[in-house]
This record gives C-alpha cells, structure tokens and sequence, in this order.
C-alpha cells in the first residue's frame, strides 16, 4: 500500500450531505489533483461525525485538525494552506460559543471531549462503503472468534454477563431476550433488525447504519450463530434513502468476501440478510407490527404473549433488537463481556447514543456513558441553550418519554432514574426546550403526532388520543375550562392502562408529565388565559409598556397590520383587534417595551 | 472476489495498520518535513517524497509522516524533525535525499539519531 501523509475524512451522513458534503468531497479530490498530491493525501467520506449544527465537516489526520461549516469556495485555499504550506487555517475551525478562540484540534473540543465512542467507534474515521475500512479496524474479528472458538450458549452468556440490555426503548436485557430464542424448539429462526426509527428527532440508528452498517451485519451473524437462525431482516423506514443504500452495499460487498451468506469465513455456518423498507407508520417501529409488515400486512401489533422470541415471522421463533443494540454485539464478543459492564451504572451498562436537539447550542449526535447527568449533556457537551435563554425542560424517550424540568438537571441518565421520574430512556431522543417553549404545546404536538400514528386496533388509544388532543387544543386556543386537567389526566391513565401495544401504553406521557412539571401553565392557560411563554398565539397578547415606551415609533412602521396607534414622542399603543401577532414590533423595538403574554 | 479465511481476514487488518495509524494519530515515531515556502523553495517536496518511498521501501507501518509550516530557520532548510513518543523532537538541517535516507536508516530503523546532520534536540519554549 502506497505511504500517504494525510486522511482527509469528510462526514458525508444525511446532515452534512444535505448542507453540501458531496460537493465539498468532490472539490477537496480536485484541489489535491490539482496540486499533484493524490497518492499523498486521501479524502475519504466518513459517516455522520455527530456535529451536525456546524457541517459540513471534515477531520484532517494524522493532525487531529478539525474543520467545520465549510463552503465549497473554502476548499481551495483550505488545501493550498494546510496541505500545500503546512499551515491550519484558524478561520474555519471551531471558535466555542461566546469565544474568541478557536480550537483546532478535535479532541480537545467540548463536544467530543466528553463523549464515549462505543457503538459509534468507527464514526468519522472509516468509509462506510469500504469492506478494508471496516476490517482494518477489527471487522469482523468478533465474528471469527464466536464462529470458531465459542459454542452458542457461551456467545448467549458473554452478551447475558456484559449487561447489555435493548436500546430500542424497552430495555430489556439481550442476553435474556436470546436465551429464550435459541431454546424454542421450532424452526427456522429468524433475526431481524429493527430501523424504523419513528420517533421525531431521532436519528441514532440512521447515523448508525450510514456510518458503520457492517457493524450491523456482523452483530446480527453473531446472535443468528447463537440463535440458531440461518436468514435475517434489516427493516429500515424508506424515509432513509442513504442508510438503504449503505446497507444494502455493505451486505453486498460481506457475501462477495464470505463474510455472509453460504459457509460463512469457511465454518459451514450460513446466514443471509436482505433489507426490507417501511411504508412510513410510526407503529410499524413496534416489533409485533413490524414483523406483519415484513409479512406483507398491515402494520398493526398483536396481543402478547406469545412473544416473537417464541412466535415472530410467519409463526417461529424470531429475535428483533434494535440498530444500537446489534453495534454493540461484536465488540463484547472481541473485547469481553467484563469491558462492557464496566462502563454505566449498576442497572444500565454501557454507553447510550442520543440525538440532542431542540433549543440547544450543539445539535447533533452524542454517545456517552450511562450515569451520566442530564446537566453535564446539556450545558457540557450540548454548549448550553441557544441565545442564551433559560433552560426550561428536556424531554427523553420521544412521543412515548416525558419533560422533565430544571429541577431535575442532575439526574443521572439511565433506564431506572428516567423510569422513576415519569420518563422513559426510550430509543434515545433528548429534545432541550427553553422559555419560549410552551409545555402545554409540547404536550399537544405529541399527542397530534400519536392519535395520528395510532394503527386503532384498542378504542381507548384511538378514541382517548382523539378527545384528550381535542382538550389540549382548546386549552392552547382559550377555551380550556376549569376540570380539563383532571379530565386530561383520567383519560391519559385509561389510555396508559387498557392500550395493547407499546405505542399506547406511553402516548400518555407527554401529557401527564407536562402537568406534573409544570401544571402552572396549565393554570395560566386555563384560568388567565394567558400563554407564559408567549407562543400560544390563540391566547397572547401584544401589549407595549407605557413605562418604557419612549414614542421613536419603530413599531409602527414595521407592523404589517397596522395595528399599532400613537403619536411621536407619546407612548404607543396596540389595537389588540388588529394585531396579528406577528412579533414584528418585538424585533423592532430597541427599549424592550413590547410585552408579550 | 475471493472469499475469506480468518487467517486471510487478521492479515487483512495487518496490512492496513498504516490507515489505522494515520486516522488514530497515535504513532510509534512522526517525521514531520518543514514545507513553508523556504522550505519548498530548497526542495522538501523532494524530501517529503524521499520519506514516503523510504516507509513503502521498508514495510514501515507504525510511523507517521506529515507536514508543517516554516519552522523559522530559513537558511538552513530543507529541514525535516524526527519525533519519538514522549521524547523531544531532533531537528535535522541542509538535507538532501542521501542524507535523508541514512536518517531514516539510522533514526526510523534503528532508533539511533545521526548527530552529524542534527540541529539540535529539542523544541523552542514560549516565554
């Protein structure tokens, strides 16, 4: 292999191809042709690095220098600079929020500093679409070692022992999930694993299946070795166009190297995997539904027991775990069981992936231990609330998790705290919301998105979500009465109680987290009629104080409606029948005279 | 495509020990050739190729070889730095590709610096 000097690696996930990473990989390939240095320096597309606020990306090696928000017409000097004159460009570092400085190496950058990097190890350093990638980095070594020096029951024990438990949202433990597979009698046995990701926000399994998709594929021949299953599924939601492709590549290119498919590295074990779309359902994400869907049917989820570790696809036995649960499969195999359970908590080993959205000043992807405190996500990693506003509440777990307030910021983040507070680990959602973020809105949003996604198997999920969304809208608009939130909080426990599947069993959680947390906005909308954090525009509004109105009249020539009457040098008023509630006079406003409320 | 042993799949990942290297950084030795304008002036370029058939030549795949800016001695150039982990830099002076490869040789090889060619050990400290 020729010696080369520089791996220049671009993330090139949805995120940053979406803002152009395609383009900036095909510039950086010509600027290197065009200075002679391609056998020096390679450019090589990564999967998503995790920073998705600043891209596109891309990580100069062996040097360690990041770059970020980069623009086609960077490129250019960017490698005549650095590559050419051996001098890093400060200008399209990382300059941390309400810094002056930037910082050019990646490692000493809070955002990934603090993170843990288990099941997204190979994130931004190998090219997803490169088999050689994969194995220089150990591929597929796990997978050698449970093919040729362990039985099935000893793969099934190192996985029960290592504490991994389903990433999926329920959490439940792996090692378990597999016993009680491979002991069925009936076959064939089939594995799947589940992509559908449906919860708003989430993007931890596409990131993981664009990044490392034959991480999954080797996960899934170990538990097939100790299941004793010889054909899988890949379900991933349409709605990722790039992570079928990628998959479908990887699984591609593992059979052309025997690595699957017949007599698998030469053992006689065989395992094959095709890659089955979704239709777009929400429910389609819960295991009973989903295997319909593989079936052909309507995605609708069944009464269980029996569960699909004793009768799944077509009847048999069948194992389902998530994307983040398979990843971590073939390195508790290669490194051992008593690595993996020494990162977490008692309750919860290992690392989780959690995508960190909302009003928070670095979106993106985060992996870090479990134990560790909501705080240290938000404020360390995350760089705190953008605009620097007040943090208001985080909700964990998706439609199905709850908010959780400021009192709660040094809860440590593992399945059993979440669980005791009203929440829910879920598949890894962490939505950060400020002053600005109407709860009894969140609430709503939720619920809209649930009684819409309900398959309407069980009349109280279907009928509950209906009425109880019903509520929440008139609350939002105005008309909420006195009694809504008892009301609210019986139908949410009716729906939680008689609900069959997973998707109603915690559809009431938004909801009844919202009002134990903060039911004065609850109180407010419904008694004063008023909306706390401003949004609600049915119930706010616009008011201009006379205190500290001083008559410049910028209001006025911004309102489009022209709702806003007084004279220079007088304090001005707002027709509230004419407002619109734009918010334009806000912006305007130099002397802060505009009450919203 | 041929399909794979394992024995085939370790000397897979064997032999690509020198991607992992330069993506993980973390290097028994780096070799860094001074490339500012001095320096590509009086011929790095030269030295920098020299370097890298020199790793191919040798099978070396646990060393790093990279580039930096002008290092401040002008007239002395070209000029490459040879650093072990957790050891101070030597810088080496006024090469040329012979000098360069008994560096490598003697340095890279065998770990033993070449006094004669050498500028000095060390780094320039602030303050």
């Amino acid at each position: 292999m020729k010696a080369q000097r520089t791996h220049i690696l671009v993330c090139t996930g949805t995120g940053c191809v979406s803002a152009g990473a395609f383009d900036i990989m095909e510039a950086f390939q010509k600027e290197i042709k065009k200075h002679g240095l391609e056998d020096e320096i390679d450019v090589v597309p990564t999967g998503c690095n995790g920073f998705c606020e600043n891209g596109p990306l891309a990580l100069f090696e062996p040097d360690g220098i990041f770059y970020q928000r980069l623009k086609v017409q960077d490129i250019p000097f960017l490698v005549e600079e650095h590559c050419l004159k051996g001098r890093p460009v400060p200008i399209l570092m990382y300059v941390p929020h309400r810094e002056k400085l930037p910082i050019p190496a990646m490692k000493n950058i809070d955002f990934f500093k603090y993170q843990k990097l288990v099941a997204l190890r190979n994130r931004g350093r190998i090219n997803p679409e490169k088999i050689e990638d994969y194995i220089a980095f150990d591929g597929y070594i796990g997978l050698a070692k449970a093919l040729t020096e362990m039985t099935p029951d000893e793969i099934i024990e190192e996985v029960s022992k290592s504490g991994l438990r389903g990433r999926g949202g329920a959490g439940f433990p792996t090692g378990r999930k597999w016993q009680i597979c491979q002991e069925q009698p009936r076959t064939p046995k089939y594995i799947i694993c589940n992509a559908d990701e449906g919860d708003p926000g989430a993007f931890m399994d596409r990131s993981v299946l664009e990044a490392d998709p034959h991480a999954v594929i080797e996960g899934m021949t170990i538990g097939a070795r100790a299941i004793g299953a010889e054909k899988g599924f890949v379900y991933v939601r349409t709605e990722y166009p790039l992570a079928v492709e990628r998959m479908k590549k990887a699984i591609k290119a593992a059979e052309d190297m025997g690595l699957l498919g017949e007599d698998i590295l030469g053992t006689g074990f065989n395992f094959k995997l095709s890659v089955v779309r979704g239709a777009g359902a929400f429910v389609c994400g819960e295991e009973s539904a989903l295997i319909r869907s593989v079936e052909g049917k309507v995605g609708r989820p069944r009464q269980r027991p029996p569960f699909p570790a004793q009768k799944g696809l077509w009847g048999k036995p069948t194992n389902i775990n998530n994307v983040e649960t398979w990843v971590n499969v073939p390195q508790i195999i290669r490194k051992g069981s008593e690595w993996f359970a020494s990162l977490g908590t008692e309750n919860s080993k290992g690392t989780k992936i959690f995508s960190l959205v909302g009003k928070i000043v670095n979106t993106g992807l985060v992996e870090v231990p479990m134990g560790i405190k909501i705080r240290d996500v938000v404020f360390g990693i995350g760089g705190g609330i953008l605009g620097d506003r007040k943090f208001k509440a985080i909700q964990t777990g998706g439609p199905s998790g709850g908010c959780l307030p400021e009192e709660l910021l040094d809860l440590p983040i593992d399945f059993q705290s979440l669980q005791s507070v009203g929440s829910m680990m879920g598949s890894g959602g962490l939505i950060v919301m400020d002053e600005k973020t109407c709860m009894v809105d969140v609430a709503r949003y939720f619920t809209n998105f649930l009684a819409e996604e309900s398959c309407g198997k069980c009349f109280t999920c279907r009928k509950g979500l209906e009425r109880m969304l019903e509520i929440l809208t008139n609350i939002c608009e105005g008309r909420g009465k006195e009694g809504d939130v008892e009301l609210l909080t019986e139908l949410g426990l009716m729906v939680k109680e008689t609900s069959m599947c997973g998707l109603g069993q915690t559809a009431a959680n938004p909801t009844l987290s919202t009002i134990r947390y903060f039911r004065n906005e609850y109180d407010a909308h419904i008694r004063d009629k008023t909306c706390p954090a401003g949004f609600c525009k049915g119930i706010i509004t616009y008011s201009i104080l006379e205190e500290k109105c001083v008559g410049c009249g910028a209001c006025k020539r911004v309102c489009p409606a022209k709702a806003v009457l007084g004279d220079k040098k007088e304090p001005h008023k707002i027709n509230g029948e004419a407002c619109i509630k734009c918010g334009a006079c806000v912006e305007a406003c130099k002397f802060d005279a505009i009450n919203v409320g | 495509m041929t399909k794979l042993t394992i024995d085939d799949l370790k000397r897979m990942r064997d032999e690509a020990k020198r991607t992992v290297l330069l993506r993980e950084g973390t290097a028994r030795a780096k070799i860094t050739v001074f490339m500012g304008t001095c320096g590509i002036t009086a011929g790095a370029r030269e030295i920098m190729d020299e370097v890298l058939r020199l790793i191919e030549k040798h099978g070396v795949d646990d060393v790093i070889a990279t580039s930096s800016a002008c290092a401040g001695l002008c007239s002395r150039e070209p000029m490459l730095a040879v650093e072990y982990r957790f050891s101070p830099p030597v810088k080496y002076v006024d090469l040329d590709r012979d000098k360069v490869k008994k560096i490598f040789e003697s340095h890279i090889l065998k770990g033993h610096p070449v006094p004669e060619y050498a500028l000095g050990v060390g780094s320039e400290t602030m303050g």
